[in-house]
């Protein structure tokens, strides 16, 4: 214990503080300042998860066979982007269950923060990583067979980051219904991203698959993610592809935040 | 801020009732509370666990609504107005404010973004809260190489940052050890020396008594008292014990002090003790003593307690808030079953 000392100034009305109230877009952005500082603080950790994806792709992309169509990298890449997203995303739950026990989020809660603002800023935190990633990724590959098209991936970005933010919503709920116990957060989170990551066909092409499969597969939103993605970066703009991709990640994003904001304002 | 706002109180709730549904069991937390804590005060809700003082404060917090009934908080309502109230107030919770992989620097930082304080005015307001709580020191350390008091501090700054209107407190002292406590206490008084509206839950007797103005003591979920600490006592009365040397005597005894004391006295025996409990005991009791030694029954031993708040709740609820706080977790003192 350190020494005590009672405070020696006046802690009240010796200046007035200006406060204004403030928006949407400032309070994701406090939030999102806020999740990132920790990281920007450890730089080192923040290297080592740059370098998650590469491990991945050093080890996974010598198995690919040799496609007739192009080089397989570039069938590959969009999907380990997609991958990355969804591992980082589904994630945003985790460190909220530390803050729920120790009492931060709670003050959160009483601060003029709005509660969707709380979800789509740390959501952010894990796209953010994720666009880094993709850089990273993208700028490791093209010296080899793969052709970058700058155009494709920007949009192939928007729609990645509109995906991960209901995927981080998502885990935020999750994290919220599970309260102080992390394995049912941990447990529902395993259970269910591997089943989207297989039926997205991200890893292996779902074509010659059994129909219970392929329709499973349709159901999944990824899916059209995973699609829209691979023609994006290939430089293709096919319409029904990247409406696809971009409402699939519209419809997971809303559909996340509003999930996210109705079982934060139960919980409390 | 004025003071002359009196006229108008800070917190206005009206029959504030809130249910829990737990296991298909209706739980009636806080049940038709109505409460006015004016401009400055410092109000300590004392009571059990499992009382209802820290749902009332939720739900002036805006945390979680109210079943039924409503509440005012600097003016704004507390449903249709949560924004509002949120801006307004300053909130120390169970927990801690600062999340521990975060330093306390950027905590207050993203506290004062998120109640839009502008950069320039967030860091002056920061440097005079870590003056002002002894922290320059562990500012720009994580949160989690702090001590449990070095924490306590940091969460009341948090609290503070914005100017808050009125401040709650839940539970602030619980987990602190006793020197930690005392400092906190002092923080508290000064704050309400400044003009801060406090409002506080604790079931630390010693910690109602010693800070607040005003106790308002809770039990399954109504006010069951609402008086300065003092008069809460007073009302009660000073219990003298009189110790004498046979049964007869202390009969022959009790009966003398029951005629010749006024007012609201209660006047007991039990073996060869005679308890009793009256307003100003202590200046009655040199009196009565010399008048029972007068009417042949001298008193061998006496003793004269100061009533605590301990005593006037159990007078109130004939339970000890100390057994209830003891046992805390193993019973739950919530009222269950009887839905409205």
């Amino acid at each position: 214990m350190t020494t005590i000392a009672v405070p020696t100034t006046q802690v009240r009305r010796t200046t007035r503080v200006p406060s204004s109230p403030t928006g949407f877009l400032t309070d994701t952005w406090t939030v999102l300042v806020r999740e990132l500082t920790p990281k920007l603080r450890q730089p080192a950790s923040m290297l080592f998860a740059m370098m998650q994806p590469l491990v991945f792709l050093g080890l996974f992309a010598p198995l690919l066979p040799a496609v007739e169509s192009g080089s397989a990298l570039q069938w590959f890449v969009p999907g380990i982007v997609v991958m990355t997203a969804l591992m980082g995303a589904s994630m945003t739950g985790a460190d909220l269950t530390a803050e729920i026990r120790s009492g931060s989020h709670e003050r959160l809660l009483v601060s003029p923060l709005s509660r969707p603002s709380l979800l789509v800023g740390r959501a952010l935190k894990e796209v953010v990583p994720v666009l880094f990633q993709t850089a990273v990724i993208l700028a490791v590959v093209t010296p080899f067979s793969f052709d970058l098209h700058l155009g494709g991936v920007l949009v192939g970005a928007v729609i990645v980051s509109l995906f991960a933010i209901g995927l981080g919503a998502l885990s935020f709920a999750l994290a919220t219904a599970a309260k102080e116990q992390d394995w049912v957060f941990w447990t529902v989170q395993q259970m269910l991203i591997f089943p989207l990551l297989l039926l997205s066909g991200v890893l292996l092409p779902l074509d010659g698959a059994p129909g219970w499969l392929r329709f499973l597969s349709d159901i999944n939103p990824m899916t059209y993610v995973v699609e829209a993605e691979r023609a994006l970066f290939a430089g293709q703009f096919p319409a029904d592809a990247v409406i696809g991709g971009f409402v699939a990640a519209a419809a997971v994003a809303v559909g996340g935040v509003l999930v996210g904001v109705r079982t934060m304002e139960r919980s409390s | 801020m004025t003071n002359h706002t009196d006229q108008r109180p800070v917190i206005r709730t009206q029959a504030l009732t809130r249910h829990f549904t737990r296991s298909k069991k209706t739980v009636e937390a806080v049940r038709g509370l109505d409460l006015e804590i004016h401009q400055g005060e410092l109000v300590a809700f004392l009571g059990p666990n499992g009382a209802g003082k820290s749902t009332t404060l939720r739900m002036l917090t805006t945390l979680i609504p109210p079943t039924s009934g409503t509440a005012e908080v600097a003016g704004h309502d507390v449903v249709r107005s949560r924004a509002a109230v949120r801006r307004s107030i300053g909130y120390v919770g169970q927990g801690n404010a600062a999340a521990f992989i975060q330093r306390g620097r950027d905590e207050l930082m993203s506290q004062a973004r998120a109640h839009g304080i502008p950069r320039a005015a967030a860091k002056a307001r920061i440097e005079e809260l870590l003056v002002a709580f002894d922290l320059q020191e562990y500012a720009d350390r994580s949160v989690q190489t702090l001590s449990g008091g070095q924490r306590r501090r940091l969460d009341i700054a948090i609290g503070l940052l914005n100017h808050p209107e009125v401040l709650f407190l839940d539970e602030p002292s619980t987990g602190l050890d006793p020197q930690n406590r005392a400092n906190l206490q002092e923080q508290i008084r000064r704050l309400h020396e400044d003009g801060t509206t406090i409002v506080l839950t604790t079931h630390y007797l010693e910690e109602a008594d010693a800070l607040a103005g005003r106790v308002i003591v809770i039990d399954h979920g109504v006010v069951i008292a609402d008086d300065t600490a003092t008069r809460l006592k007073e009302r009660l009365g000073d219990l003298v014990l009189l110790g004498f040397g046979t049964e007869a005597e202390a009969t022959a005894a009790a009966a003398r002090a029951d005629s010749a004391l006024s007012g609201p006295t209660t006047v007991e025996r039990a073996g060869t003790q005679v308890s009793i409990r009256a307003p100003r005991g202590a200046d009655s009791a040199p009196a009565l003593a010399i008048d029972l030694a007068a009417h042949g029954t001298p008193a061998i031993r006496m003793e004269v307690h100061a009533p605590t708040l301990d005593d006037v709740f159990l007078d109130l609820t004939g339970r000890s808030l100390r057994e209830s706080a003891g046992s805390a977790g193993s019973t739950t003192t919530q009222t269950e079953g009887a839905a409205a």
